[in-house]
């Protein structure tokens, strides 16, 4: 383009300058630019390559520990148990989630249901296991509620839970998994163009199958990934399915550590090339979901085409909302119990409350709280911080680049989330072992990190990328420097989603239970490590003070998260009012 | 050669071997150099060549003087040139007297800083608003204290991005000669990106029009 | 080919050396100022089943008193299967650690003694001997205290309690309980879903199968020998046809067992059954004693006598803090410790100690004791059948596993 000079003329020929304004980043910053590589990427991987050599050799030749894994009772029922669980409780999340939107996208349904949800996405999944446990199990608080209705003297015997088909374990992770996805087509909803469902009810389409007809695959490409990383942990998880799962045989994942714990070293190796399974398994569930995912949309395609409008589907939605609202309330009413157990004294079936209350579990000196929430809210605040901080430089390092974090580092965070944790961490903690560096805090908080930056990272990123630049490049050509522009300008302003990262990076931390247990050798155990060894005994008024207190912790920290920002800025409405222009983005 | 004022000479900016613009002008002291042109014709551009926030896509070759000095390769805060854009963009941590001490120079200390902070609020008709939140002022008062900031830093020169585009029509005229009366009484050459003809004939300078067949 | 034999012997001869000088290293129980010099101020990681809150309060009131007479820190590391404890000190073994090892302490017996001991994963002096306060355990007239599932202890671990398989049940609800095994057989057909045991290897499940396939055989000694000198499956085959007859008629259908004693005493709570089990026999009236279980639960064994054994504690190898870890041993002996134990409110587990043994002082501790009313008395508890050979248990559970553990 040519200019139009309307200036004074100048003389001198114009020296050839070629100049980057921004200067390189300083080194203190590159630091962090392999961080995610460093903290997430490596020790996931790690963990994974080791377990091979030790699920190939022995000296019955190198495919004797499947051999042996193949040998041991009903492992086949486990490996079964381990798809058809994932798949079915990720199928159930992803139906759920999809129809609720469809029918209630855009409507107060979804801002007072996503209020309802967004504390259960802190509970870590044991405490809502064990709630739904005292809930739904023969025993339970339900049971008691119908008993006397029934005429039941005594809990019936019903196979309501640790069913041998792991139904029970699929409720309990849609549970769990279900206000995750929830939350994920909250985020990715406003991508979508919401003129493509008027159009749709235009044409004279019913409300649900308008929305899945016109909006859902946009949306569906956008939360596929999460839905990935749902099966993942659906097919692998340890923790709910030592509370929920089948015991005989248990899900894969939870006779992986049983054949580890055994002293016998065939079962060992054994136990290694379970982890191999487990990884195929993983992968093949996915490869499932994927396969289904191609069947379903040509079956879509041809039904989508054929006209059908379902106007009348008034009943379907009220049913969809029932159901959701109790997928939901099962883990309030749960936490509720959880409470109650932990301060009864005596609790018979089919009283519907305590006939006597205690202090015991939480006072006795057995329960050993103090160190347990010590030990629980040191690791959560150091992981959590340090995550924070890596995120930070990570995040400033790519504003100054203006790329993103080094090549593959995208899908270097999202490895923990797709690699089943019992392979990994099981692999880590022999190589830990190896090295001499098992069994302390540092190593523990170093794998809690695994799973925390990521959160951290992907959370804050969000904010990060919104703040309005403009706010720094003011900061700048008044004379401050790239360092002092973001310690004063764009961190102050951006305390309240730091915090929230903080606080999400904190209860990730507290819900590790696999990462606690291997890599601190049992000799750091945390309330979650403490509340899941007792799912193997009975000690329900234990169980109630250690899962409750596990799913407070985060509950806590996202409370202060919240308050935080309303009493540092409290003078400062842009950052503590009603309307909190967060992102800096004010008008 | 060099005297007071902005001067860009045959200043080019590319990006993977298209030249977007080419500029050859000196602003002097005291004086306002209106820029316009459609949206897409690097108005924003050329504006973040001068302060020195152009993302490193860009290639710039040319010259861009200020006072006698090259700007080229100086990190932005070394610069001393001052932004205005068309929103005020107060930081919403700070009270407005912060804002304000904020932009100050590093050599006025202690309580001659809350006095200079004083003093540049009562010339805008502001005083006793130092302790105020941003968030609870009106659309006219962010604007003159964005103002006040920027002069704060001392600039040597002022750049405005439609500075007062988003202000009503009433205010508009008032901030505007406020604006100019203040760059003048300083004697800063200031380049004004705008879209509105009105602040360009009330900026009394030159109009560089961007991006039109020429 | 000379060179290589050299080769061997220097490194034998090396090996020995480092052997002694591991040895040299370890404390000597004998020289018992120097242990309490050395263990002031250790940090004692005892890897203990974590099961049960009473259990769990005692360890820590241990810690407290440890704490304030020695100086030592004690921490309870809460296992849920002791067999875990031997792999990790095998890793650590395997990884070639020969200290600062992560177990100092162990709660122990049986099949899992053995195999630490047959692993070279205990401390390889023997030491639980030479503690001042085994000289008041009765080992004379306990011989469950000097083998352990007949492994001869050596010296290698050191007593803290005795055991008594008992069951126990509401008789509220069952005024007569099954004292025979034909009479338990009947009961659990005629109330189905009523009854279960836990899943083998909880060492509760493993030893109901024992006590059944005890009252079983023919010849009880061919079980006090290792399995490899038995024809297990014709030994074992009565076992197998009583539970797969009663299978059908337990709890759940036998899809799902109980987790260990601690679940059994739930379900017991929660009237989903009507027999529970146990080690302990002072667990009903301490459960009693805790509000547990109603007033009206009372003990009982069968009429063939019960199993009895004792549990132990051990020190690995590579401990970290063995001086540590011997002073708790020497502290779970002492009278105040073990009467404590055996106080049904606290617990209610049965003490070692020979109450002759004792000075006045001690024997006014065990007179202070009560025994409530779900105890058995001497006279009640019938006779003590010895654990079979601990090579049995492995076998056991492996069998069990293969018919049972597999569940439809």
């Amino acid at each position: 383009m040519r200019l139009k000079r309307n200036g004074p003329a100048v003389s001198e020929p114009p020296a050839k300058v070629t100049a980057k304004a921004t200067g390189a980043p300083p080194i203190y910053l590159r630091f962090f630019s392999w961080s995610a590589i460093a903290l997430v990427f490596v020790p996931a991987l790690a963990g994974t390559v080791y377990m091979f050599p030790m699920a190939f050799g022995g000296e019955g030749g190198w495919l004797q520990p499947f051999a042996t894994l193949f040998g041991v009772p009903g492992i086949w029922t486990s490996i079964l148990l381990s798809l058809w669980i994932g798949l079915v409780a990720t199928a159930f999340s992803v139906a759920l989630t999809s129809l609720f939107f469809a029918a209630f996208a855009q409507t107060r349904a979804v801002s007072v249901l996503s209020g309802l949800i967004r504390p259960l996405l802190a509970i870590p999944h044991a405490a809502a296991a064990f709630g739904m446990l005292f809930l739904v199990a023969p025993s339970g608080f339900l049971m008691r509620l119908v008993a006397p209705l029934l005429g039941f003297q005594h809990p019936p015997d019903w196979l309501l839970v640790n069913d041998p088909a792991g139904l029970s374990l699929a409720a309990g992770l849609a549970l769990k998994e279900t206000p995750f996805l929830f939350f994920v087509v909250l985020a990715a909803l406003p991508q979508i163009d919401r003129r493509l469902t008027i159009t749709a009810a235009t044409l004279g389409y019913g409300r649900i199958w308008g929305f899945l007809l016109s909006a859902f695959p946009a949306l569906y490409v956008q939360i596929r990934l999460p839905i990935i990383a749902v099966i993942a942990y659906s097919t692998s998880s340890v923790d709910m399915a030592m509370i929920l799962g089948p015991q005989l045989p248990p899900v894969l994942s939870v006779q992986i550590p049983r054949l580890m714990n055994d002293p016998d070293l065939s079962l060992r190796m054994a136990a290694s090339a379970g982890a191999i399974v487990q990884l195929a398994i993983t992968a093949l569930a996915i490869g499932v979901w994927l396969l289904g995912e191609r069947m379903a949309i040509s079956a879509f395609r041809s039904l989508s085409t054929r006209g059908f409008r379902l106007r009348g589907d008034g009943a379907l939605r009220s049913a969809i909302l029932v159901v959701s609202a109790w997928t939901f309330l099962v883990t309030y009413l749960g936490l509720g119990l959880l409470l109650l157990w932990s301060v009864a004294a005596s609790w018979r079936f089919p009283d519907l409350f305590p006939s006597h209350f205690t202090l015991d579990g939480w006072l006795s000196p057995g329960s050993d709280l103090i160190s347990l929430v010590w030990r629980s809210v040191a690791l959560g605040i150091a992981s959590a911080l340090i995550a924070m901080i890596m995120a930070v430089g990570a995040l400033e390092l790519e504003y100054r680049r203006g790329r993103p974090i080094a090549g593959g580092g995208w899908l270097s965070l999202y490895l923990p989330l797709l690699l089943p944790q019992i392979v990994f961490v099981s692999g880590l903690s022999f190589l830990f072992l190896s090295l001499g560096w098992d069994a302390n805090i540092f190593a523990v908080a170093a794998v809690h990190l695994v799973f925390v930056f990521p959160y951290v990272y992907l959370t804050l990123a969000a904010s990060w990328h919104h703040f309005d630049r403009r706010y720094l490049d003011i900061a700048r050509s008044l004379g401050k420097p790239p360092f002092m522009a973001l310690v004063e300008v764009r961190l102050p302003i951006l305390l309240a989603p730091l915090l929230t990262a903080c606080a999400l990076g904190f209860a990730v931390s507290i819900a590790q239970y696999l990462p606690t247990l291997l890599i601190g050798a049992g000799r750091l155990p945390t309330l979650t490590t403490e509340a899941v060894a007792l799912s193997s005994g009975g000690n329900r008024r234990l169980i109630g003070v250690y899962a409750l207190l596990q799913a407070l912790l985060p509950f806590i920290a996202f409370a202060l998260a919240g308050l935080g920002p309303r009493f540092v800025w409290r003078n400062r409405l842009a950052l503590s009012g009603p309307v909190r222009e967060i992102s800096g983005r004010s008008a | 050669m060099t005297g007071k004022g902005l001067l860009l000479d045959h200043l080019c900016v590319s990006l993977h071997g298209q030249s977007l613009f080419e500029v050859t002008t000196c602003v002097k002291p005291g004086e306002v150099l209106s820029i316009m042109g459609p949206s897409g014709s690097g108005k924003s551009t050329l504006i973040n060549a001068i302060i020195g926030l152009l993302p490193s896509v860009f290639a710039l070759t040319g010259r861009i003087e200020l006072d006698g000095m090259s700007l080229i390769g100086l990190p932005v805060e070394r610069r001393r040139v001052g932004v205005l854009f068309q929103d005020p963009l107060l930081f919403p941590h700070f009270s407005v007297g912060q804002n304000i001490a904020f932009g100050l120079p590093r050599s006025i200390k202690g309580k001659a800083r809350d006095e200079a902070v004083a003093r540049l609020l009562s010339a805008v008709e502001l005083e006793g608003f130092a302790e105020r939140d941003p968030f609870t002022l009106s659309g006219g008062q962010k604007a003159r204290v964005a103002l006040l900031r920027v002069l704060a830093a001392e600039p040597c020169a002022l750049l405005l991005d439609e500075p007062f585009s988003k202000l009503d029509p009433a205010l508009r005229q008032s901030v505007r000669d406020l604006v100019f009366a203040e760059t003048r009484r300083r004697e800063l050459p200031v380049l004004m990106v705008t879209h509105d003809r009105d602040d360009a004939a009330a900026a009394g300078g030159g109009v560089l029009h961007l991006g039109e067949a020429g | 080919m000379f060179a290589r034999v050299f080769v061997r012997f220097a490194a034998l001869v090396l090996a020995v050396l480092a052997a002694n000088l591991a040895y040299a290293g370890d404390p000597d129980p004998k020289d018992w100022p120097s242990v309490l010099a050395e263990a002031q101020g250790q940090t004692v990681y005892w890897y203990a089943w974590g099961g049960a809150e009473n259990i769990n309060d005692y360890i820590s009131w241990v810690g407290e008193r440890v704490k304030a007479d020695y100086g030592v820190n004690l921490e309870q590391v809460k296992v849920s299967e002791t067999a875990s404890v031997v792999t990790r000190v095998l890793s650590e073994k395997q990884a070639g650690r020969t200290d600062g090892g992560a177990v100092d302490l162990v709660w122990i017996n049986g099949e899992n003694f053995k195999a630490m001991k047959d692993a070279g994963l205990l401390l390889s002096s023997p030491w639980s001997t030479d503690l001042p306060n085994h000289a008041l355990t009765d080992f004379e007239n306990k011989p469950v205290l000097g083998r352990d599932f007949t492994e001869p202890v050596d010296g290698l671990e050191s007593p803290w309690g005795t055991a008594q398989f008992t069951f126990y049940y509401d008789s509220a609800s069952l005024p007569e309980p099954p004292r025979t095994l034909d009479a338990l057989q009947g009961y659990i057909h005629a109330h189905p879903g009523r009854f279960t045991y836990a899943a083998p290897p909880n060492f509760i499940g493993t030893t109901f199968l024992k006590q059944v396939l005890l009252g079983l055989v023919d010849d009880r000694s061919v079980l006090s020998r290792p399995v490899g000198q038995a024809d297990f499956d014709a030994v074992t085959a009565p076992l197998w046809a009583w539970l797969a007859d009663v299978t059908p008629d337990l709890w759940r259908s036998g899809a799902l067992y109980a987790a260990d004693t601690t679940q059994l005493k739930t379900l017991l709570a929660d009237d989903e059954i009507d027999i529970a089990m146990t080690f302990n026999p002072g667990e009903a009236s301490s459960a009693i004693a805790d509000g547990t279980l109603p007033d009206t639960v009372r003990s009982f064994v069968l009429d063939y006598g019960s199993i009895g054994n004792a549990h132990f504690v051990a020190i690995p190898f590579d401990a970290n803090a063995k001086a540590g870890a011997m002073v708790v041993a020497n502290f779970l002996l002492s009278p105040e410790a073990q009467a404590r134990k055996a106080d049904e409110s606290i617990w209610g587990d049965p003490t070692v100690l020979a109450y002759q043994k004792l000075d006045a002082g001690g024997k006014a501790l065990f007179d202070a004791l009560p025994r409530g009313a779900a105890t058995l008395g001497p006279d009640q508890s019938g006779a003590v059948l010895n654990e079979p050979d601990s090579s049995w248990t492995d076998a056991l559970e492996a069998e069990w596993a293969r018919r049972f553990g597999a569940a439809r």
